[in-house]
């Protein structure tokens, strides 16, 4: 049997507890899932009605509703995987911020690497046909600068210094 | 009568535009010196008259004749008369006058020259100036026309037209519907101008190289003669781009400045093919290299110019199926191809003739890192181009709409990005020519030793992301390599002329004009590289509603909601302002005001943003929803953009570096004169 | 200059390829080139395809109406082939789509004057969620059936530019009207109908 004392303590500690829920937890949502988890999904989607408007950001009274419903899913305990299915379900494929790797849809991840591919294949071809097989032997050039003003002073740096050369004023 | 004046005035300059374009083109087949100067005079003569019909727009603009469509789409009663001006290019019909306008300007700008050395261009770029505003002006005068009425046809519904047609009476509303609330803002106001700047300034050379191929000048005259144009364009582009980040970021509402849109990355595609130009035609210059190279470069600029002025109408979002919607998209595409195959058609007809000394001595040569640099800009052109493309091609071929997101650009261009940042740090250090792998790093040890000191610090100082501390790593590279090429340049003449080290270095830029000034954009876009890598990889955000009193907490910030007005405002607006107060590590460091407009004509809202800004970071505060302020409380977005202020700063680095490298030599003569009697005198030495 | 000259005269007397003219400079741009016009080409079709099928605007009276299924919210599988020989009212509607609401009320007055007539009534209910979409059934009081397009197919496949749009599909699969935007009136829908059941 449970004491007096005890079950008063119990009672008050349950009050506190709602007390204290009810102040802290002011937000519209209670408990459930925060804004920003549903943004984070938000965030993968792309509005279905505006043209290129990513579903978190879009302010449409429309938006709202399917941030509500991600929301009301994320309640549900559905994962992010099968919120992003049902909303390709109900709205098509446009709805994803990225499209699916399936079908026609390699060539868009397919074409790019494939085009810098070739294009260096080309910039090889290109090396290749255009080096003289007699090129000489790098040229050594002292100091790190290959700027030809800067080389041109260097050059007459020296010529001054070791010819003593009074060779006018420069300009 | 204004309206008909107006329009008048337009469709004479299209006679006078096509006028001209005959008479050139007549004129140089035939070898007639006399035709080609009366096409001359036809050029210079649209720059006024099109001024005339630009005036006659902003007149009615201003005065507000709501019975001209055009007027009654993008003005209203209640906007201030300064926005009414900027309306001009509030709406397709007006930016296309306006663009045009740009178009007849730059080209009698082009004009203004001594043409002694080159009389044999002259035809052909006034004939290519002439048929592309002629194309303008065609799409005003037939489709898009800002001077036409409102009508009430006889059944009921309204229509626009110049004339009065069958039934139909005269309407004249009340009242406009006004601007778009999105556009009412200072860098809106801007940003349509320097867009169409950048592109209309790109079409003077396309131009001059049409004219070099059809006149089988094969030098590279027309790239001398059109450096400090090239320059420009590629300026304003720039910036045209930029200003259009930055209003995203003041007025769009979602915390970042580039959301890769088709509309953005229309007009962000001809400022690759640009800078690549930028870039190939100093080989040209120096090696006399890639000369089919920079002619095909600077014919994908004009059709990417072309393509990218229609979707980017006034930056109002709208996307590639709008381009495809129109009555003009059609049009568009139809000039777009015929300029684009007959432009390569004659770069292959001359293809023989237009051979480049096309020597490559090594891998390490700077000719070789600029083809390298090309690659990469082409490399991001295409990423751009198939994203922009492929849902069109998806909806076509498998009748299945897709969406290409940000993922899939960022994903793709980073590492080409990164490619562009280690090259801005090595390719400085490379010389024309033959230049090995150990001169080369011989000269790059030392300030790659140097830059590890920007890892190892990112490191020390807690940072993980190893794409961030990668990119810092690159960015310090650049920046110290730049540098150490400036204080070479500055010791030498410091040493060799005795000068200070500050007057060393101003004359250094001084005399070497183009390269210094590109040294210093290139510091500038390395100004941006940091904040976007800030931006972009660190940017953190949270949401909540919060009743008066209660606070929200991201990173170091802690944010209270303190108290909401409702208002209205002058200009038919009603304002949700909340206040809020925002503490940083416990210490009070400012309130903000994110604000909620709803344009009662437009039925908009706007969310605009309150920011705090730093150079450490900017805290933005987004009030996303309200309730009467007894009730729940108010829902606020928040988000923390590390770094970002460095994008804008880089800007106005832009502009610094821009100035110094087109800035013109006054004393080139006297300079050259210099020149030649020191090295005179060190050969007799 | 002369090192060019030098050089390439040293190959002169080699094998030269076709297309290549005595000085080693070819005549005729590489096969690579050749290949990029070729893509810009088939580039330049595929877009000008897609504008051309973008142009086109939602499928015209006279077509035949495409076939499609709709799963009402009450479960039902309804398909276009079963209802062959009667007309058919197809409209597009959303819940957040405010000039749906002018003509709610009209399409369901017109609904219960003409569905004992055999027409048949199918709302089509686009890009929604089932909650909003429930709300605006009961506010209207609309009877007939609705259903949510999954996927957009069926807007799709009538190529529809927004909401509202109404079809009437007559007897023989033909499209005999469409309504781009509200019906102005009672009347209109009436007019529309009478169209269809009287050829």
């Amino acid at each position: 049997m449970i004491s007096l004392r005890r079950r008063w303590l119990g009672a008050l500690l349950c009050v506190g507890f709602l007390l204290t829920a009810w102040v802290t937890g002011a937000r519209a949502q209670g408990g459930g899932p925060t804004d920003d988890e549903v943004n984070r999904i938000a965030k993968g989607l792309y509005c279905p009605v505006c043209e290129n408007v990513p579903l978190d950001v879009c302010p449409t009274q429309a938006c709202i509703q399917w941030r509500a419903l991600i929301h009301e899913k994320l309640a549900a305990g559905w994962s992010e995987q099968e919120i992003k299915d049902y909303f390709v379900d109900q709205y098509g494929d446009r709805v994803l911020a990225t499209p699916p790797a399936r079908g026609l849809n390699w060539l868009i991840y397919l074409l790019p690497p494939a085009a810098i591919l070739a294009g260096a294949g080309v910039l090889v071809g290109v090396h290749r046909s255009w080096r003289r097989a007699d090129s000489g032997p790098p040229t050594e050039t002292v100091g790190a600068s290959q700027d030809p003003y800067v080389k041109r002073m260097e050059a007459e740096l020296l010529a001054r210094r070791s010819g003593g050369a009074d060779a006018g004023e420069e300009g | 009568m204004i309206a008909n004046l107006g329009f008048l005035t337009i469709a004479l300059t299209l006679l006078v535009a096509l006028y001209g374009a005959v008479a050139a083109a007549y004129g140089a087949i035939n070898k007639r010196p006399g035709l080609v100067e009366s096409a001359r005079r036809a050029m210079v003569l649209t720059f006024p008259l099109i001024s005339l019909a630009a005036i006659a727009i902003i007149t009615l603009l201003v005065s507000g004749q709501y019975q001209i469509g055009y007027v009654a789409s993008v003005t209203s009663e209640a906007m201030p008369a300064y926005l009414k001006v900027t309306a001009l290019w509030g709406g397709q019909e007006g930016s296309l006058v306006f663009w045009s306008w740009l178009m007849a300007g730059f080209a009698t700008a082009a004009s203004l020259r001594r043409w002694d050395r080159d009389r044999e261009f002259l035809p052909w770029v006034i004939f290519v100036t002439m048929v592309t505003l002629a194309f303008f002006l065609s799409l005003v005068v037939f489709f898009e026309n800002p001077f036409a009425r409102l009508w009430q046809a006889a059944d009921g519904g309204q229509l626009t037209a110049m004339f009065q047609p069958a039934g139909a009476l005269p309407l004249t509303p009340a009242d406009g519907r006004g601007l778009n609330p999105l556009l009412r803002h200072p860098g809106m106001i801007i940003h349509p101008p320097m867009l169409y700047l950048g592109f209309v300034s790109f079409v003077i050379p396309y131009a001059f190289a049409m004219a070099a191929l059809v006149t089988g000048r094969s030098d590279d005259r027309w790239i001398r003669l059109t450096r400090r144009w090239t320059l420009i364009a590629w300026l304003f582009l720039s910036l045209g781009l930029i200003l259009g980040g930055r209003w995203a970021y003041d007025v769009l509402g979602w915390g970042g400045y580039w959301g890769w849109d088709p509309v953005e990355i229309a007009a962000f595609m001809p400022w690759l093919t640009g800078t690549a130009f930028l870039h190939s035609v100093m080989v040209q210059e120096k090696r006399g290299m890639l000369k089919h190279w920079n002619m095909a470069l600077i014919i994908m600029t004009y059709a990417l110019v072309i393509f990218g002025t229609f979707l980017t109408r006034s930056g109002v979002l709208s996307s590639v199926h709008s381009f495809a919607q129109s009555a003009i998209g059609p049009m568009f595409f139809g000039f777009i191809s015929v300029t684009f195959l007959v432009s390569l058609a004659l770069l292959i007809s001359r293809w023989r003739s237009f051979r480049g000394d096309n020597e490559l001595h090594s891998f390490f040569s700077r000719e070789s890192l600029f083809l390298l640099n090309n690659l990469l800009f082409m490399g991001i052109l295409v990423v751009c181009f198939w994203g922009v493309i492929f849902p069109l091609i998806s909806e076509l071929v498998a009748g299945q709409k897709v969406t290409v997101g940000p993922a899939f650009y960022e994903r793709a261009t980073g590492p080409l990005w990164a490619g562009l940042l280690l090259l801005m740090g090595i390719a400085p250090l490379s010389a024309y020519g033959r230049s090995s792998a150990r001169n080369l790093g011989r000269s790059l040890w030392k300030p790659a030793a140097f830059s590890l000191l920007v890892p190892l610090a990112a490191l020390a100082a807690g940072l993980r992301l190893w794409s961030a501390i990668a990119g810092f790593w690159l960015i310090g590279l650049a920046v110290l390599v730049t540098l150490y090429e400036f204080w070479r340049g500055a010791l030498a003449r410091h040493r060799l002329h005795e000068e200070s080290l500050p007057k060393a270095l101003w004359n250094l830029a001084g005399r070497n004009r183009r390269r210094y000034g590109g040294y210093v954009i290139h510091l500038g876009v390395v100004v941006m590289a940091i904040g976007i890598i800030g931006i972009e990889l660190f940017q953190s955000e949270t949401q909540g509603t919060l009743a008066q009193g209660e606070q929200l907490t991201l990173g170091p910030y802690v944010m209270t909601y303190e108290s909401l007005a409702e208002f209205n405002t002058p200009d038919d607006r009603q304002v949700a302002r909340a206040v809020v107060s925002v503490y940083r590590d416990g210490r009070h460091v400012g309130d903000l005001y994110p604000r909620r407009d709803y344009y009662f004509l437009a039925e908009q809202p706007m969310t605009i943003p309150g920011v705090r800004s730093t150079l450490e970071d900017d805290f933005y505060v987004l009030l996303v929803g309200w309730e009467p302020i007894a009730a729940e409380g108010a829902t606020f977005k928040v988000y923390r953009n590390p770094l970002v202020n460095f994008v804008w700063l880089g800007g106005l680095v832009f502009i610094l570096g821009t100035a110094v490298a087109a800035w013109p030599a006054a004393d080139s003569a006297a300079e050259r004169r210099r020149l030649e009697a020191s090295r005179a005198a060190m050969a007799g030495a | 200059m002369t090192i060019h000259e030098d050089l390439t005269s040293g190959l002169a007397h080699e094998s030269v390829p076709a297309g290549v003219a005595a000085d080693g400079v070819r005549s005729r741009p590489a096969w690579g080139t050749v290949a990029i016009v070729l893509g810009v080409l088939a580039l330049l079709v595929i877009v000008g395809l897609s504008l051309i099928r973008s142009q086109e605007g939602p499928v015209a009276v006279g077509a035949t109406a495409p076939s499609f299924e709709l799963t009402t919210f009450d479960g039902e599988l309804l398909t276009l082939n079963q209802l062959e020989g009667r007309v058919v009212l197809v409209n597009f509607w959303a819940s957040w789509c405010l000039p749906c609401e002018d003509e709610a009320a009209e399409l369901e007055q017109a609904y219960r004057e003409y569905g004992p007539q055999g027409v048949v009534f199918l709302g089509v209910n686009y890009v929604d969620t089932e909650p909003e979409a429930m709300a605006y059934l009961d506010k209207f009081d609309i009877t007939y059936p609705n259903g949510p397009d999954l996927g957009t197919r069926i807007a799709q496949a009538f190529r529809i530019r927004g909401v509202p749009e109404t079809f009437v599909i007559g007897r023989d699969g033909m499209i005999t009207s469409v309504m781009k935007g509200p019906y102005p009136s009672l009347a209109a829908i009436e007019a529309a109908l009478q169209t269809a059941l009287t050829p």
